[in-house]
């Protein structure tokens, strides 16, 4: 498939590093996604969830899709789990 | 039903599912060959067509323009969805002076993370706001602006300033600004309807050379409209899950 | 690694309505919907990706150099950031339920009449 590259820009990087760099970011990708479904307690699932948010970002940009990864991190890495914990503390204040 | 019982039932239909979608992405051309005609099409055109070198924008704001108003709309659709679930029901109201809040056992605020939170603000602004306005040349767009400059306030929150947090994003001014976002869009579209063109066509001069600032027409326009709209939605949802979370109170003032 | 990122799909999606279908709590179910959701995303980009292409952007690089598709990516980007509003309403859903039921169970709170 090397043959698609016609011209060789300053960025290009191996097409054999950029393979194994993408094999390793979709297994921490499977792997992240599991450990935030089998994390039961909702306040440390938001804090693996940041963490997802910040692996499935890096992978995007493996993907050569840099805009997908600006809008991934602030929202998945910032703004979700600002809003999870917002819910959160308001459930925790009316149980008190 | 018992939970084992659900539990096997779900692993079965799990399996059926997973070996459908398997199946199903089987058929496609296989990961790294993409063969489809219609993004190699906007890519070669997209900057003659429109000046703008960022064809990721060019796609969401002239080429699907139309796509986008529509889920523009879901957001500000949602944003008054939460508006209206979490209204004000009948015996409760909102604090808004400090001394109000002395009921609230609240851990002290780390100083580290105070100061790292308000001296981050305003970089993030700049950052968010350059995101927003800069879609034809570079990674940016409204979207990624928009939520840079919600987190901006989030910071603002996150210092410790709740009610400096909640002056600063009156519901008033969010509104305003969300509508102008939402509306500017649609009526740049209709702007070019009255100049006899197609529903959003791109009728503002295209500028100079490809990737300069003022070029591409009506997509650096809209680009920031949505910036704006998107931030203004955004606040809107924290501001009102904060006011849950940490001012409202039960009984009447 | 030709077919890696379908599996991972298929995992993450499978895995994300185990979450869903065993959950306890409301807040819980929410953010497993968010896990089942960045299936999609990572199922878009990768079916618009070529190998040995660069990103869509031609500030720095000729025009006809061999790049990924743009439209999946203009999807996904829109994607992520309206699905986190909806997401929100879902939020603010949990937090009424809460309110008037006083329980985030999903066991109990189906069993709840009127």
């Amino acid at each position: 498939m090397s043959g698609l590259v016609a011209v060789s820009t300053p960025y290009t990087v191996p097409a054999g590093l950029m393979d194994v760099l993408q094999a390793v970011l979709l297994v921490l990708v499977a792997a992240g996604a599991t450990a935030v479904v089998l994390t039961r307690s909702p306040l440390r699932q938001v804090i693996v969830l940041s963490a997802y948010g910040l692996v499935l970002a890096l992978l995007f940009l493996a993907f050569q899709a840099p805009d997908v990864t600006l809008s991934e991190l602030a929202v998945g890495s910032v703004l979700l789990p600002a809003l999870l914990l917002l819910t959160l503390g308001r459930i925790r204040r009316r149980e008190k | 039903m018992t939970g084992r019982l659900r539990l096997w039932i779900f692993v079965a239909g799990a399996a059926g599912l997973a070996a459908f979608v398997l199946w199903g992405l089987a058929g496609l051309p296989g990961f790294g060959r993409y063969p489809g005609p219609y993004g190699d099409i906007i890519n070669r055109v997209a900057v003659a067509q429109t000046n703008a070198t960022g064809v990721v924008s060019a796609v969401n704001f002239e080429y699907r323009g139309f796509d986008t108003l529509g889920e523009e709309f879901i957001l500000f659709a949602a944003a008054a969805g939460i508006a209206t679930v979490l209204r004000r029901l009948r015996g409760e109201h909102v604090i808004t002076t400090r001394r109000e809040a002395l009921d609230r056992v609240a851990p002290p605020a780390s100083d580290t993370v105070r100061a790292a939170a308000l001296a981050a603000t305003g970089p993030v602004i700049v950052l968010g706001w350059f995101l927003a306005t800069h879609a034809q040349t570079s990674p940016s767009g409204g979207f990624q602006g928009g939520v840079l400059l919600t987190t901006a306030f989030v910071l603002i929150f996150l210092a410790g300033q709740v009610l400096l947090f909640r002056r600063a994003s009156p519901a008033d001014l969010t509104d305003v600004a969300g509508a102008i976002g939402a509306g500017g869009f649609a009526a740049v579209g209709v702007a070019a309807v009255i100049m006899g063109l197609p529903y959003l066509s791109n009728f503002l001069p295209l500028g100079g050379m490809p990737g300069a600032v003022t070029s591409s027409g009506t997509i650096a326009l809209i680009s920031f409209l949505v910036g704006l709209e998107v931030a203004a939605a955004f606040l809107l949802i924290v501001t009102e899950l904060t006011d849950q979370a940490l001012l409202v109170r039960e009984g009447g003032r | 690694m030709g077919f890696l990122p379908f599996l991972v799909v298929a995992w993450v999606l499978v895995v994300g309505l185990y979450g869903i279908v065993t959950s306890r709590h409301l807040v819980h179910q929410i953010v497993c919907l968010i896990v089942v959701q960045s299936s999609t995303y990572v199922l878009l980009l990768a079916v618009g990706y070529r190998t040995g292409a660069v990103a869509p952007y031609f500030s720095d690089v000729p025009v006809h150099t061999p790049a990924v598709d743009p439209v999946v990516q203009a999807l996904s980007l829109t994607d992520v950031v309206v699905e986190a509003a909806v997401t929100a309403l879902l939020l603010a859903f949990a937090v009424q339920a809460h309110k008037r039921f006083g329980t985030l169970d999903p066991h109990e709170l189906v069993q709840i009449k009127g």
